[in-house]
């Protein structure tokens, strides 16, 4: 355990503000507040706009996932689309095929997505930094054919349309807000889990391992079994993140889990803050509202405001939204800053 | 007579940390200049300094002109031919490739081609291996190439960082042998940073100590070589 | 027989186009050490490019040289402006900078010229040629020999030329490199502005026969990752070499092997990247690199 306290000292001096619990009391409050806000929305939204958020929620799961695995673990992957596609159609198969319940596709996507993100994973493992880009890039280029290739099992081009679920046990909400409360739940969790599995000795093997793997693997951590793990729990987000999207969609189809669908949990990723729970909230909200707005523009907008995005992040803005604003809230409490490089 | 080389309250940073402390030295026309020091005196960071490869302040004049803040490509255009330390040939390419990117700002064609033959008769060995990979080479060829290719510029001045650094004896007085050949002949003036400061003051006519940064003794090379503690600290008798 | 040269001549030419677009990913790859994943769009930006010029009336090889020369600039200007603030950052910063500029050339694309698949013409005559009792496809043919034509120029341009060589200087040891006064960054730039013509060229010659539109590298790129991750990222002649191997089984493939026919296209791509990575990581040609820790 000591040792991997030293490499958690590391990394404080590297990232000070983790150090610091300066700001948890102004945390908390700001947190319950939002919470309070997110319980009320719903009732005095339109049935869209709480589709809409719902849908950024969604987002928010995988883009924990996909930052666990690139923020926090530090591998790069350009291919999460396929992990959040393998949820959707595990959900929509059980639910269509087999007439399942939703609620048990969620538990089913998730270990399905633990699993092959763990067989994924362990190829991964002997492929450093850049090529583990490439396979993973290459991963989300091939997502849509093969989904119509298994057309007996996907529906081909045509897809799965799905049932929108019931208001269970008589509650006073509609279908949408059902749904969005769902979501808001699932997502919670994942943030408590996310946040407990960091904090804790797994998560600072893992920190260790982006920050010095040479040295992680000195100090007695498994560098292959934590790297796997990293990637099989990161799939497992996304993997609930895309039952949950299937089932608030109720469709799936091959063409939305293209190249870009991995390519947008990047952008949110980046934009909202790698390695920061919060920021996945920030990210998912970005992916989900600004191409609802660029679009009036063009069709072709929002990745053109994506790209624009992702480059300006990498130059002005390496921390992202959360990191901005953490960097904003220390210099007025503590007058220092906090600056890190990605 | 205006000196080839002045160097005058030169500083410079790696990062945050200062290494070097307002130096001044000077290499004289046609003259050899050796810079002494054990290691992290900062006797790399000079020559460094001097082709604008770190953050400096202070004056460097090459013949009388400033190139402090120039950029390293412009400093080799002026003719300063620096063998860095370490030798940085190229090693995936062919030992004449090395050769003739050493002369690759020189637009004169014919004389390079004329000068190609000068440094093999230099180096003969060179030339038997003149297809072979550089990075094929044992040490000491891998120096004389590294020599060599500064020589392809037609250099006024030479920086050379260690030059005997890991090699046998009989090598090292060989590669000596050339540099004073060269500065001889061809009045090329040489800045020479070494540890071995017994054969350094042997060559050179001036020469500085240096400890951490700043210079602790200057004088005529002969002067260093009868001082009693350079003797005991440098030379070993 | 006749099927299998056929499908040889196709596989050379679908090679070629391999074979040019993995060139550009490994000289890019040497110069600045980072898999150019917008080089597909650069291609696929060229070819619109080139099909503004035929639609304004220039003729074919006139619009041809005028794209190759207009991708050379953009290639530069990209790296000069856009790669060149993160050189120096982690991979994971460039990786994601090249991410956004294939997102951005993606969508100025579809902003400029529609979604809306055009078709763009080929310079060799639509007739078959005819050897004995085996018909080739003019254009197959054309391409094999423009891609030939061109990576023999760029072979000579490297192993003879001041400027060749001192790009490979450049790539191999900037710090020496500019100890004899080359300067480096333009190096880097002029390797991007290449690796743009490469690619222009490339695009130009598919774009026959994928249609215009602006996914249609998408494939292609993935196909060019392969060759190279085949011939070894760190060799020139690995990605060549690798390009024609891959465009050669995927057409024979293709033919013999209907299971996978061409619906499992990016799918066998993907197979073969990962297990050469996973076999022999530096691929056929290449070396195996020291990580620096």
């Amino acid at each position: 355990m000591a040792k991997l306290d030293e490499a958690l000292v590391s990394s404080k001096l590297r990232y000070p503000w983790r150090a610091s619990r300066v700001l948890g009391y102004g945390k908390g409050m700001a947190g319950g507040l939002l919470f309070a806000a997110a319980v009320v929305v719903p009732f005095f939204l339109s049935n869209y706009q709480v589709f809409q958020l719902t849908l950024a929620y969604v987002y928010a799961i995988a883009l924990l996932g996909l930052n666990l695995l690139t923020g926090y673990n530090g591998q790069i992957s350009l291919g999460h689309g396929a992990f959040y596609a393998i949820g959707a159609y595990t959900a929509a198969i059980m639910m269509e095929r087999w007439q399942i319940p939703y609620g048990w596709t969620l538990p089913a996507a998730g270990v399905i997505c633990l699993g092959v993100g763990w067989l994924f994973g362990i190829p991964a493992l002997r492929l450093e930094g850049l090529y583990l880009a490439l396979a993973t890039f290459t991963l989300a280029l091939a997502v849509p054919q093969l989904l119509k290739y298994f057309e007996a099992w996907t529906g081909g081009v045509q897809g799965i349309v799905l049932m929108k679920p019931e208001v269970p046990w008589g509650l006073p909400v509609n279908q949408d807000q059902w749904l969005y409360f769902l979501t808001l739940g699932v997502l919670l969790l994942a943030m408590l889990l996310g946040r407990n599995l960091l904090h804790g000795r797994v998560g600072r093997a893992i920190v260790a391992i982006r920050d010095h793997p040479v040295a992680a693997a000195t100090m007695g951590i498994h560098v292959p079994l934590y790297k796997a793990l990293t990637f099989g729990v990161s799939a497992m987000y996304t993997g609930v993140a895309g039952a949950l999207g299937a089932i608030v969609i109720q469709f799936v189809a091959p063409d939305s889990f293209n190249v870009f669908l991995s390519i947008s949990f990047l952008v949110g990723i980046i934009v909202g803050g790698l390695a920061s729970i919060s920021g996945a909230i920030f990210g998912a909200l970005f992916i989900q509202f600004v191409p609802n707005y660029a679009q009036d523009l063009s069709k072709a907008a929002p990745w053109a405001i994506y790209g624009v995005f992702l480059i300006l992040c990498m130059y002005v803005m390496p921390t992202g939204i959360a990191g901005f604003l953490r960097r904003l809230t220390r210099r007025w409490q503590v007058g220092g800053t906090a600056d890190r490089a990605v | 007579m205006t000196a080839l080389l002045e160097v005058e309250g030169l500083t410079a940073f790696y990062g945050w940390s200062q290494v070097l402390h307002g130096i001044s030295f000077v290499v004289a026309q046609g003259g050899i200049t050796a810079i002494l020091g054990a290691n992290g005196a900062g006797k790399t960071t000079t020559l460094r300094a001097v082709s604008g490869m770190v953050r400096t302040a202070g004056v460097v004049r090459f013949a009388g002109q400033r190139i402090d803040g120039k950029a390293t490509e412009d400093i080799v255009r002026l003719g300063i031919a620096h063998v860095p330390e370490g030798r940085g040939t190229f090693v995936n390419l062919t030992v004449e490739e090395n050769l003739r990117l050493g002369a690759y700002v020189r637009r004169d064609k014919a004389r390079v081609a004329a000068d190609l033959d000068r440094v093999y008769g230099y180096f003969p060995i060179l030339a038997q291996r003149r297809r072979q990979l550089a990075g094929t080479l044992s040490g000491g060829e891998q120096q004389m190439l590294a020599l060599a290719r500064a020589l392809m510029l037609r250099p006024r001045l030479l920086l050379l960082d260690e030059p005997s650094l890991g090699l046998a004896p009989f090598v090292v007085r060989e590669i000596f042998d050339i540099v004073r050949t060269i500065n001889r002949e061809e009045g090329v003036g040489v800045l020479l940073v070494e540890q071995n400061a017994a054969m350094a003051l042997h060559l050179a006519d001036r020469a500085y100590l240096l400890e951490t940064g700043r210079v602790v003794m200057a004088g005529a090379a002969a002067e260093l070589r009868q001082n009693e503690t350079v003797r005991r600290a440098y030379l070993g008798y | 027989m006749e099927t299998l040269l056929q499908q040889l001549a196709s596989g050379l030419a679908s090679g070629g186009i391999y074979a040019s677009l993995a060139l550009a990913l490994v000289m890019i790859y040497q110069a600045t050490d980072v898999v150019n994943f917008a080089q597909g769009e650069m291609a696929m930006f060229s070819t619109y490019l080139a099909w503004t010029l035929l639609n304004a009336g220039v003729p074919y090889w006139a619009a041809f040289v005028a794209t190759v020369v207009l991708s050379f600039v953009g290639g530069l200007l990209i790296e000069r402006l856009i790669i060149r603030p993160v050189e120096d950052a982690p991979i994971l910063s460039i990786v994601i900078v090249c991410i956004g500029l294939l997102v951005i050339l993606n969508s100025l694309a579809g902003w400029i010229y529609s979604y809306i698949i055009k078709p763009f013409p080929s310079p060799f005559p639509p007739r078959p040629l005819r050897l004995g009792s085996v018909v080739f496809g003019t254009h197959d043919l054309g391409v094999i020999g423009i891609t030939l034509l061109m990576l023999l120029g760029l072979y000579v341009f490297f192993r003879f030329t001041p400027l060749g060589l001192a790009m490979r200087a450049a790539a191999q040891n900037p710090v020496s490199s500019r100890l004899v006064g080359i300067r480096v960054g333009w190096m880097l730039a002029l390797g991007w502005g290449l690796a743009a013509v490469l690619g222009a060229v490339a695009g130009m010659l598919v774009a026959p026969v994928v249609f215009l539109e602006p996914n249609m590298m998408s494939g292609i790129l993935i196909y060019a990752f392969a060759s190279a991750t085949l011939g070894g990222f760190t060799s020139p002649v690995g990605a060549v070499v690798g390009g024609f191997l891959v465009g050669i089984t995927e057409n024979l493939v293709g033919t013999y092997v209907p299971l996978i026919g061409t619906e499992l296209k990016l799918t066998v791509a993907l197979v073969l990247i990962i297990g050469v990575l996973l076999v022999r990581p530096s691929g056929l040609f290449g070396r195996a690199t020291v990580r620096r820790v």
